[in-house]
Formats: C-alpha cells, structure tokens, sequence
C-alpha cells in the first residue's frame, strides 16, 4: 500500500515546513535586534510622516546620526498610532532607541514603566523653559525633552477688523473681546470660530478659556470653568460662533477663517505659514483671561524620549543624538522646518528672535503656556479631558446647561481617576 | 479481472488472517495522521487568526489592562468586573438605545429599499443596467470618502442640505452638532451605504424564482401587487434572511462612518457600542483596552445571537 504512505510523508513534510516557518521566523527578528545592538543602526520613530526620507528634517535626523557615529533608522506613524505601536513595542520589548511624543503622551509611557528618564541618562535639562518641560515630569523625574513647542493664539483677518472699527490692541479681557466681537458682528461678518470636537482637540482649545478663567483641571465644575465654558456656550447660542463648531477639528477652523468669512480664529502656531499666505492681511493677539492679560494656553509639540533598552551601553550614543537635536542652532532649524516650532530653550528664542523678529507674539505666548499634563496631573489627564470635552458638547449642543454639564464632568473625571 | 482481483484478495484475506489485525491498526493510524496532516493547516490557520484573537479579547476584558500593565505584562485579574464597570456606565444605556435604533433602523429601511429596487430592476428595462450599475457607486467609495461628503453636506453653517433647506423657508437643522438628529444623520448615511449590498444580494435572488410561477399567477389572474407578495416574497424567503443577518452583523460593528461624522458626539448622542468601544482603545489619549474588549465582546455576544437564531430559523424552515 504505497499511498498513503506517500501521502504520510507529504503530511509530515508540511508540519515540518510549518515548523521551519514558524522557527525560522524567530530567530530572524532576533537577528535583527543583536545587530542593532551592535551600534549599527540605530531605530528613531517620529509621528511626521509628512516629511518624507528626502526632507530637511530627515536629513537633520540623520545628521545627528552620524555626528554621534551611528546611523538612524527613521520610522514615522501617525500622531494616535505612534502611542499604539510605542505601546505594542514596549510589551514586546523592542523600543526603538529614541520616539518623539505628543507631550500628553509622555506621562502616560513613562508610568508604564517604559521611558528612561534624562536624570538616570545623564542629560542636563535645565536649559530647557520650566513650563514647557513640565509636561516631561512626573513624580519629580523628567522623561524627556521637548524639541520646541507650540500653541494657540487668536488669528485675526485685519481687514474685517479695520471694516469693523475693531483695534486688536484693545483686546485685553474678555469683556473688551466680547465688545470687539459685536462690532464685527453689527458689520456684518462672522465674529469667531474655534473647535470644540468631542476630541483632545477640543479640550486643547477650551483650555485657554478654561485656565484664562481661573479654573483648574482638578475642579471641573468651579464657578470660574462654568464661566468659561458660558463664554463659548453665549457665543454659539447668539451665533457669534457657528454651529459647527461642535463637530469641527481645529483644521476644519482654520479652512473656515481663510474663507475671509471670518473675524477671528483661535489656532496654534503650525498656521503661520499658512497665515502669510492667505488672501488677506491676518495677524495674532494673546488669548486674553477674563480680567486681563494673557490666558496660559496648552503647550502642543513633541517630546524626545528614550525608551528603556536592555543593552544600556546604547543610551551613550543617544545621548549624543539628544544633545545635537537641542543645540539653541539645532532648535531654531527644528522650529523653521517645520513651519514654526517655538524653540524650548531660552538661548534658542533668542536665536530664532534674531533671525524672524515677527515672531516675538509666539515666543511670548509659549513662555506663558502651560502644558496639559503639568501640575504632577500625569496620566489623569487623559480622563479629564474626556470629561471636559463630553461636557464642553453637552453645553454647546444644548443637552445640558453648562453649569450641569461641568457638574457630570466633574463625577465623571473622579471616577476615572479613582477619587 | 475482476474475479482475479476478487480472488487475489480472498486469498489474502486467507493467508494473513493472523496478521492482519494488527496490520490494519497500524494502516489505520497511519491514515488517521495523514488525516491530521491535511487537518493542520486549517487548525493552524484557525487558530491563530480566529480562536487566539477571541481568546486575547476574552482575556484582556477579564483583566485591567492599564497601558503600564499592558507593557509589563502584569495586569491585574478582575474577572467580570470590567463587565460591571461598562454595564453600570451611564454611557452603556445611551449606546446601547443608539445601537438598536441604528442597526434596527438602517437594516429595515436598507432592506426594504433594496428590495423595492430589485424588483424595479429585474424588469429589465432600457438603461437598467446602466441605472444598477449606479446603485453601486456607494459601495466601491472609500468609506473615508463618503463619510466626509457627507459631513460636508450636512453640516450646519454651509452644508448643502441646509442651503436647500433654507430655499424652501426652513431654518437651520443642526443635523450633525445637535442631540436630537445626529443619529439619524448616521443612520441616513449608513442606510445609502447599505442599499447596494441588499440590492444586489436580493436581485440575485429574484433571478433564482422561476418565470413561470409569474406566467401561471398571471393566468390565474393575479395582479402585480398579489404576484408580489404571493410569489416573489415568499420564496425570496431565504435570501432575504440571510441579507438581514449579514446586514445586523455588519451594521452592528460600524465605527468608521458615525467616528468620521460625529465622533459620537454631540456629548454621546450618536455613541454606539462599536464607536465607544473604539473610543475607549484609541479615541482618547490614554488606551483602555480592557473595557473596550469588554464592550467589542458584548457586541460580539449579540451578533452571535442573531447568528442562532438565524440558524434555528432557517432549522425550523427546512423540516
């Protein structure tokens, strides 16, 4: 009965073939770890895809590669993806030597246990502006360090506003925004437009109200976030700010104001190009608090962090590439390649100051920014923004008022957090 | 030859009477692994791409997966805890109302219009072709693309519906940003991307019933509207199970069109079990696996049932 036996063979061929697969498969990656533990290559994940392998700040990447003697392997993910897969490698064990984080992101890697922090690592962080790194820290360590920083700020169209009879300057409190956005209003056009999308976006818009009131993220219903969030709650019930605002991201805002349709847009500093380039003159002012002078607004940027590796003779070499990347000549070029990045250092301010002037209203509103996670908040960030977005839609939809809003908000963040 | 090979194996038989117990267990084992053999690759493939991700879901919603927990592997054990937590969030009962109204809604109306349009274009009319073949257009977009130009039209300042709207005196409808139409917009949506696969599934159908049946009812007299409900409807029985079922499962786990449109919002408005369950894991800044596979495998628990009931459905047909 030859048959089956041949057949027998063929079967056992295939289990051993799969078995080879699945062996092969194994060592394979194996490989490729020791080899970069060698010193040759070394693995950099960023969340700019963007810029392709060809791009100046590729180029700057790979520079700093091989100042420090090495070459970099770039991957770049989106923004959302890139905490995912930085997660997914932790788990694994095979960090990449060096990720760029969103700065809310951070907290949340470093609690896991997975960043190294810049003391044990040896890098002297003091250079670096106190409110920006700040977002790095948590219980007393820094977990890493920002390559510049942007933030928010309200774009004006100047000729809406000479239109109107509005001067920018006058804009000092909200009552003094509120009389300039009637103006404009009684001329019209249509006053402001911001995003309150039930995402980290809309928190991140809300915040400058929020803290420009005087309100804390660890008190969500406070007389004085109510009021905040009253302010925004008025502007879209009278149509001073469209309906939409609630389902818009902050680019779909930014699309709406360089229709020329509106007076004023609250966006960060990644526009100024886009700025310059519209088919009108546009200029900033400060978001003004409630009683006067600037509102902190959320620190946005990324953060250079070295994930834990198990071959400790690596961070020698990261450090080199972590010094190249903050020279104050290294941060002004991360600032112009990619469109306006604030330096995170005074010296670099400085430098950047020097060569574009007009940025001076930026430089200032990133020194009295605030990042999200500061205040020893951490990883309970996350959560209570949730809250404040649910609760900043419930109010501008009309589900709820914003004082009952704020209050859900409230118990909601407590319990996510746990007390 | 053919009484040669008989006898052959009589004499066979004869000769190794005593031996041939124990040959036969040894073919026989030998057959049994080739079986296993040919087995392998299905159970592997099974395996690894169907049970270990039912199991990892199982396992990550029985545990509080933290992202540290999640990177260092120790997550604690809360058995059903998680189950709780999601069960008792004021949440579950929005999503859960919004869930049933959207699947409910969008397979009903995507059915009936699907049919309506398959037996409009069995007829087989001029241009029919062409005109089926435009049906389709909402299946072969991307659904980023749909999903936005939807946005687009719908939304509350400039949309286009709105301008109609506004022509014909109708104020605002702020069909997007208010709680009390953003799920109907999802829905609407959801049902013109659904139309085309009811279409052509039961278009199929309808070719399967014979002429025949129509030219017999139409000596008997019967009217279009009897041909209908007599004939078409009921033999279109089956297909038309199985077009709601797969309909159910597919509506139940839409996340892509409602994230895109509304994010769930205005607050939860529009929130369904699949777009929480996706907020929980990747919509906010701070992973929650565990209750997000907690909400995916109650999802996965009603469609199941569907499953059954299908299955006894279709059991209590054929006997």
């Amino acid at each position: 009965m030859p048959r089956p036996s041949t057949s027998t063979k063929v079967g056992a061929a295939v289990l051993a073939l799969s078995a080879l697969a699945a062996c092969s498969s194994a060592p394979q990656g194996g490989a490729a770890t020791s080899s970069a533990s060698a010193g040759a290559a070394y693995t950099w994940w960023d969340p700019y895809p963007q810029h392709d392998p060809a791009s100046a700040w590729a180029k700057r990447v790979n520079a700093c590669g091989q100042q420090a003697g090495v070459t970099i392997q770039r991957t770049a993910y989106d923004t959302t993806a890139l905490t995912n897969q930085a997660l997914l490698a932790g788990q694994e064990g095979n960090a990449p030597d060096v990720i760029l984080l969103d700065n809310p992101a951070v907290s949340t890697l470093a609690d896991a246990g997975m960043l190294t922090s810049m003391g044990d690592f040896g890098l002297d962080t003091t250079k670096f502006d106190k409110n920006l790194i700040a977002a790095g820290e948590l219980d007393g360590k820094t977990y890493g360090i920002p390559i510049g920083a942007n933030t928010l700020a309200l774009y004006y169209n100047k000729k809406i506003l000479d239109a109107a009879g509005v001067d920018p300057k006058s804009i000092k409190d909200w009552a003094s925004l509120n009389a300039a956005l009637k103006k404009v209003k009684a001329a019209g056009k249509k006053p402001i437009t911001f995003s309150a999308i039930g995402t980290e976006e809309g928190s991140f818009q809300f915040l400058p109200w929020f803290w420009g009131a005087g309100a804390q993220l660890t008190q969500l219903d406070s007389p004085q976030a109510v009021e905040a969030l009253t302010l925004w709650n008025t502007w879209v019930k009278d149509g001073t700010a469209p309906n939409s605002v609630i389902s818009n991201s902050q680019n779909t805002t930014w699309e709406e104001f360089l229709t020329g349709e509106f007076a004023f847009a609250e966006n960060g500093t990644w526009q100024i190009n886009s700025a310059a380039k519209a088919g009108f003159p546009t200029g900033i002012v400060q978001i003004p608090g409630k009683d006067g002078g600037a509102a902190p607004t959320p620190t946005g940027g990324e953060f250079i962090t070295v994930p834990v590796q198990k071959d400790t003779q690596r961070y020698t070499t990261t450090k080199k590439i972590l010094e190249c990347m903050t020279t104050p000549e290294g941060l002004v070029e991360t600032g112009t390649t990619f469109a306006y990045y604030i330096p995170s250092t005074a010296d670099g301010q400085k430098a950047i100051l020097a060569k574009e002037p007009s940025l001076r209203p930026w430089v200032e509103a990133v020194r009295s920014a605030k990042g999200r996670t500061s205040d020893n908040l951490g990883t309970k960030y996350p959560k209570i923004s949730e809250a404040m977005w649910t609760a900043v839609q419930k109010a501008l939809s009309g589900t709820a008022s914003p004082a009952d809003a704020l209050k859900a908000a409230q118990a909601q963040a407590k319990q996510a957090i746990g007390g | 030859m053919l009484t040669r090979t008989r006898t052959q194996a009589v004499a066979a038989f004869d000769d190794s009477a005593v031996s041939r117990a124990a040959g036969s267990t040894v073919r026989r084992r030998s057959r049994q692994w080739t079986a296993f053999a040919f087995l392998a690759p299905l159970v592997v493939y099974l395996a690894v791409f169907y049970a270990y991700p039912l199991y990892r879901n199982i396992d990550l919603s029985v545990h509080d997966y933290t992202p540290r927990a999640f990177v260092q592997g120790n997550p604690e054990f809360t058995g059903l805890d998680n189950y709780l937590d999601v069960v008792s969030d004021d949440t579950f009962l929005a999503a859960l109302r919004n869930t049933a109204l959207f699947t409910l809604g969008s397979i009903a109306v995507q059915y009936a219009l699907g049919l309506v349009l398959a037996v409009f274009f069995h007829r087989n009319f001029r241009l029919s072709v062409v005109l089926r073949a435009m049906f389709l257009v909402p299946w072969l977009l991307p659904l980023i693309v749909s999903a936005s130009t939807w946005s687009w039209m719908l939304n509350s300042d400039n949309g286009i519906v709105n301008t109609v709207l506004q022509a014909f005196g109708i104020g605002q409808i702020n069909w997007l940003t208010s709680p009390d139409t953003s799920l109907l917009s999802v829905t609407v949506a959801n049902i013109w991307l659904g139309i085309p696969f009811n279409l052509v599934i039961l278009y199929a159908g309808l070719q399967n019933i014979p002429a025949d049946l129509y030219e017999a009812a139409g000596l008997d007299g019967a009217n279009s509207w009897q041909r209908f409900w007599r004939i078409t409807f009921p033999l279109l029985r089956p297909v038309s199970a199985i077009t709601l079922l797969l309909g159910l499962i597919y509506t139940l786990k839409v996340v892509d069109i409602i994230w895109i449109m509304t994010k769930g919002g205005p607050a939860d408005a529009s929130t369904t079990l699949a777009t929480w369950s996706y907020r929980e894991a990747f919509g906010t800044g701070q992973p929650d696996f565990s209750p997000a596979a907690a909400v995916g495998n109650l999802l996965i628990l009603i469609a199941f049932t569907a499953g059954l009931a299908y299955v006894r459905l279709q059991r209590r047909e054929e006997t």
